[in-house]
Formats: C-alpha cells, sequence, structure tokens
C-alpha cells in the first residue's frame, strides 16, 4: 500500500508498522496510517501519547526502531522539501530583529550559506505567501509582538513558501483563543483543498477539528488507530486500542472519550475512574 | 589648526602613534563585537559572552606571565574555552548557573593568581589594569595586523552562516526540520564569539569586553526590527563610542588629577551605557503616562 495504486490522489504520507524507542521506552509501536494529497487529518492523543515524537520521526528528528515512513512514495531524508513544519507553538522573542516577512523569507532559504539577494522575484512570492494566510496586514510587525493567532499564521506561511506536499503541525490550537483556533482550522483546511498538500495536525482535543478531518490518527499507549472518524471513534475501536473499556458520548455535536463511565471491568465493575482522554 | 577644533582633540592627538593605534583597534574591535553582539542578544547568549570574558581574563594574564602578547592569551583561553563549553553542552540553561558560579569564578581566581605572579617577575603593576581593564593606548602596533585579520575572519564567518544561525536562533526546532545542523551552527557561533570577546578585551579590557559586545547590540536591537540595519547600527554605536572615548580619555590628560589621563574604557563604557539608556528613553516615557 506505500505506492500509489493509481486510484485517487496520490499518497503523500505512509507510516508502517512504525516504532520509536527513546531513552529505553518504547513511546511508538506498531503505528500504521497514511495520508493523500489533499487530506486533512487530526493527530489525536492525550500529552505523552507520542504525537510530537510522531510527528519527529515523520520529519527525521527521531530514528525508528522498526518500520518504514515513506514520503511521496520515497524512504524518508534529512532535509525533506516535501515537508513543511510548524513546531509546538511558543511566543517568539520580543527582542527578535525580524519582521513576518522576514521569518517567511526564511522559510524560503535559511538553509543556504551566505547573504540573501533581495530580489522582485522573492519578494512577491513573499507576499503571495502572506496573502495566502491573511497576514499583510501585519507582514511589516515585528514578529515578536503580534499575537499568538499572527504569529501561528506567520509560521504556517514560513512552513509552506517552501511549498512542501506533507504540511506537520504540532498542537497549533494549543493557547489559541476559541475564535482564533476556528480561523486556523478553517485556514488549514482551505490551503490542504487549494494546494493538493496533506494536513497532519495534532492536537489533544478532536472537537475543534471534527467538521474538516477527512481522516483521524487516534493514538494512545504508543499505538494508533486511524481511518475516518466514523470507523475510529467507536467505543469498541478505543477500548481495544486503550487497552480498557472507554466510552464515546456525543454531546450537543461534542465528542468525549471517557474512561470508566458505564462500568467496564470484567465483573462490571469499573477499573478506572471517570476520566475525560480526549 | 583652528582653535576651537584644538580644544576637542588635545595637543597632538593625530600625530600621536598610539592614537592612531588605538583608534584603528577600537573601531575594529567595535564592528566585531557589534555584529557578532547582535546574535549573542538575539541568541540570549550574553552570558557566553561574559563567561568567555573571564576566562579570557587568566589567558591574557598567563601571556603576561609568559611575555607574549596579551592577544595571543585572550585568543587562546577564549577560542579554547568556547570548544569545552560546546562539548559539555554549556548552553543548556541547567548548565549555565553552574558554570558562571564555579568556572567564571575560579577564572577570575587564577587570573589574580597569575597577575600577581606577573607583577611580582617584572616588578610593573600597569599589567594589571592593562589585562581587568585594558588601554587601547598600550597596545603593539606589531599586533594590528593580526586583529584585523582575526576580525575578519569573524566577519567572514558570520556573513556565511547568518540565514541558518538566524533560523536557528528563532526556533531550534524549525531550523533542524529544514535540515540545518543546529549544533555545528551553534559552535561556529561560539568561535567568532570568542574572537570578538578576544578583541573586546584586547580593547577594554578582560572585565569591561561583555559591555562593548552587548551594550551596542541591545541598543541596535530597540531601535530596528531588521537584522543587517541592526548589525550595522550596532557596529556604528560601538565606533562612535571607541573613538569618542578615545578623544576624551586623550583630553583627560588636563583633568585633574592633572597629568593622570582618566582610562579610555571607563569613557567607552560609559558612552555605550548613555546610547542604551536615550535608546530606551521613549519606551520608558510612554510606560510612565
Amino acid at each position: 500500500m506505500s505506492a500509489y495504486d493509481g486510484t485517487g490522489p496520490e499518497e503523500i504520507l505512509s507510516v508502517e508498522h512504525l516504532g520509536v524507542r527513546l531513552g529505553g521506552r518504547d513511546v511508538l509501536s506498531d503505528v500504521t496510517f497514511a495520508i493523500r494529497a489533499g487530506e486533512f487529518t487530526g493527530l489525536i492523543g492525550s500529552n505523552g501519547a507520542g504525537k510530537t515524537t510522531l510527528l519527529k520521526a515523520i520529519l527525521g528528528l527521531h530514528a525508528p526502531s522498526g518500520g518504514d515512513i515513506r514520503i511521496a512514495g520515497r524512504p524518508r531524508s534529512r532535509r525533506n522539501p516535501l515537508i513543511g513544519y510548524v513546531p509546538q507553538r511558543y511566543l517568539l522573542d520580543a527582542d527578535m530583529p525580524l519582521r513576518a516577512r522576514d521569518v517567511v523569507g526564511l522559510g524560503l532559504d535559511a538553509h543556504r550559506l551566505g547573504i540573501s539577494r533581495p530580489s522582485r522575484e522573492r519578494t512577491d512570492r513573499i507576499d503571495a505567501m502572506l496573502a495566502a494566510v491573511d497576514a499583510q496586514g501585519f507582514a511589516d510587525s515585528r514578529v515578536g509582538n503580534l499575537s499568538g493567532g499572527e504569529q501561528q499564521r506567520v509560521l504556517i506561511a514560513h512552513a509552506l513558501i517552501s511549498r512542501p506536499r506533507l504540511l506537520l503541525l504540532d498542537e497549533p490550537l494549543a493557547n489559541l483563543d476559541l475564535r482564533s483556533g476556528h480561523e486556523i482550522v478553517a485556514l488549514l483546511a482551505r490551503i490542504a483543498t487549494e494546494q493538493e498538500i496533506a494536513v497532519l495536525i495534532s492536537a489533544h482535543e478532536m472537537n475543534p477539528l471534527l467538521g474538516v478531518m477527512d481522516r483521524i490518527v487516534y493514538l494512545a499507549g504508543g499505538r494508533a488507530a486511524s481511518g475516518t472518524t466514523a470507523e475510529v471513534v467507536r467505543g469498541d475501536v478505543l477500548s481495544r486500542l486503550y487497552g480498557y473499556h472507554v466510552d464515546v458520548l456525543r454531546v450537543h455535536g461534542r465528542v468525549l472519550v471517557v474512561s470508566g463511565a458505564a462500568g467496564g471491568g470484567p465483573d462490571g465493575q469499573s477499573e478506572h475512574p471517570v476520566e475525560v482522554l480526549a | 589648526m583652528s582653535v576651537p577644533l584644538a580644544t576637542v582633540f588635545g595637543h597632538g592627538f593625530f600625530e600621536s602613534g598610539p592614537v592612531h593605534t588605538a583608534l584603528t583597534v577600537g573601531a575594529t574591535a567595535a564592528i566585531v563585537s557589534g555584529t557578532v553582539g547582535v546574535f549573542a542578544v538575539i541568541r540570549g547568549q550574553s552570558f557566553a559572552g561574559e563567561a568567555l570574558s573571564d576566562i579570557g581574563a587568566a589567558g591574557g594574564s598567563a601571556a603576561f606571565l609568559a611575555g607574549v602578547g596579551a592577544l595571543w592569551g585572550f585568543l587562546a583561553s577564549a577560542v579554547g574555552a568556547a570548544a569545552v563549553m560546546e562539548l559539555i553542552g554549556i548552553q543548556r540553561p541547567r548548565g549555565r548557573d553552574l558554570a558562571t558560579g564555579i568556572v567564571l569564578g575560579a577564572s577570575l581566581g587564577i587570573a589574580a593568581l597569575l597577575l600577581y605572579l606577573g607583577t611580582t617577575v617584572r616588578s610593573t603593576t600597569g599589567a594589571t589594569v592593562t589585562i581587568l581593564f585594558g588601554s587601547l593606548f598600550a597596545v603593539d602596533p606589531g599586533t594590528i595586523p593580526a586583529i584585523v585579520a582575526f576580525s575578519a575572519l569573524a566577519l567572514a564567518v558570520i556573513m556565511l552562516v547568518q540565514r541558518p544561525l538566524l533560523l536557528s536562533s528563532l526556533s531550534p526546532e524549525l531550523a533542524a526540520a529544514r535540515g540545518i545542523r543546529v549544533r555545528v551552527i551553534g559552535a561556529t557561533y561560539l568561535l567568532a564569539l570568542a574572537v570578538a570577546v578576544a578583541l573586546a578585551a584586547l580593547s577594554i579590557g578582560a572585565i569591561l569586553g561583555t559591555a562593548l559586545l552587548i551594550g551596542p547590540a541591545a541598543t541596535a536591537l530597540r531601535l530596528t526590527s531588521r537584522p543587517g540595519r541592526a548589525i550595522a547600527i550596532a557596529a556604528a554605536i560601538g565606533m562612535a563610542a571607541t573613538w569618542l572615548g578615545i578623544v576624551l580619555a586623550y583630553d583627560s590628560f588636563y583633568w585633574p588629577p592633572r597629568g593622570h589621563g582618566w582610562p579610555v574604557s571607563f569613557f567607552v563604557v560609559a558612552l555605550v551605557l548613555m546610547a542604551y539608556l536615550v535608546a530606551r528613553l521613549p519606551a520608558m516615557v510612554r510606560r510612565n503616562h
């Protein structure tokens, strides 16, 4: 299944039986899923489930202990121009003497040595990218002075300007207010469709992504279940993944994954306290 | 020379050999410090600059005891210290506290011993002040070619790695994801920092060197949001402060106590501080309204 099978859009990312060991501990084991061009995929799991580890393994920053990762059918490599990445959010330093457009420009040629030559073509490309993420309004502001949502747009533009086929985002919605979060999700969904890019976005909460996810990769205990939300977000599938009984509750169009709610132990008694898992 | 100019530039200022040397060395050190300093500030590595300075003090003192030029002592110890810092990973915040507390104190202690031995053996006391607090007028003009060569090297290195260095400073993760060898870039930068620190130590002394490295850069970063301009402004401020400092120190020969010029380093550091305060003024005024 790793190569393009001729039906539907091209497979951009395929992860097969991936295992990652860090510090003598299996953080991921036997993780298998695939993403096609134009698909918006949510990587869902609680803190410590291995989301960041998986993204870093795809980036080539963690070596797998087993299995295989292929990008557009080819083995992954360091500095893969097909991948764009937005790391877990942190506030950029206010001392950083960079305007939003400089950060986007670094996405074009930061790996090169020597001094960058300003050119008409370079400026036009940066302007077009800033427009694509609705960031023209603060293109010339210092990045450290921008709001969280604005910085997020700049970092997305930085990741996209080198025209990757796969965009990885690590918890882009953490620390964003609800409205900025909605705007970022809508922007990413639009970019996935318009630019035929595969988007993989990690989150510990799936609800903000429910309306736009084409596919979900659910991580728990270092293992993964993937498919459409209808296929994955089910009590039986997630119980098998967690290794104990969990319930999926749908309340007002929102989904809650809960452990220990309805007597899951062998004798009908709850083995785990009631806990919202996702 | 017209009378007003003669009051600014003391008698014989332009004819003096030591003044020529001081102007050349001061300008070179200011340009390198400004350029390297901008990255030190945005990388949060002022501490590394201070560490290299203090270790440089020990190196400069050893050079004095051995009868070698102070430049070589500063350079060898700062570059050696930079290599050790890279090896033991002193960049990590946890390592910083320990390093500052133990290694830096020890370096100054060693400097104290070496300077004591040096002054005893050579029966001069001037070297202590020169090593710790610098004296641009005492620089041996024979070292100018070496100073210019090392400066050119440090500037070339910074220009070569500036883009990967900027991205690594903005976010090591983003840089690593783009295939940039963050550690190699960091180590390369540390070497340039060591050279800049050695030159600053030679100009205004090992203890005050960080002022020339960080002051102009911090000022420039308040004034512009563009890295290229920040470097140009930092170099200009550093150069203005050293040159003006040299002029004032030369004039101070006629100030009280008469016949003893004030140290150049004092003027340079005071001017750097003034520039920083002036650049901060608008923000401070805004906050009070």
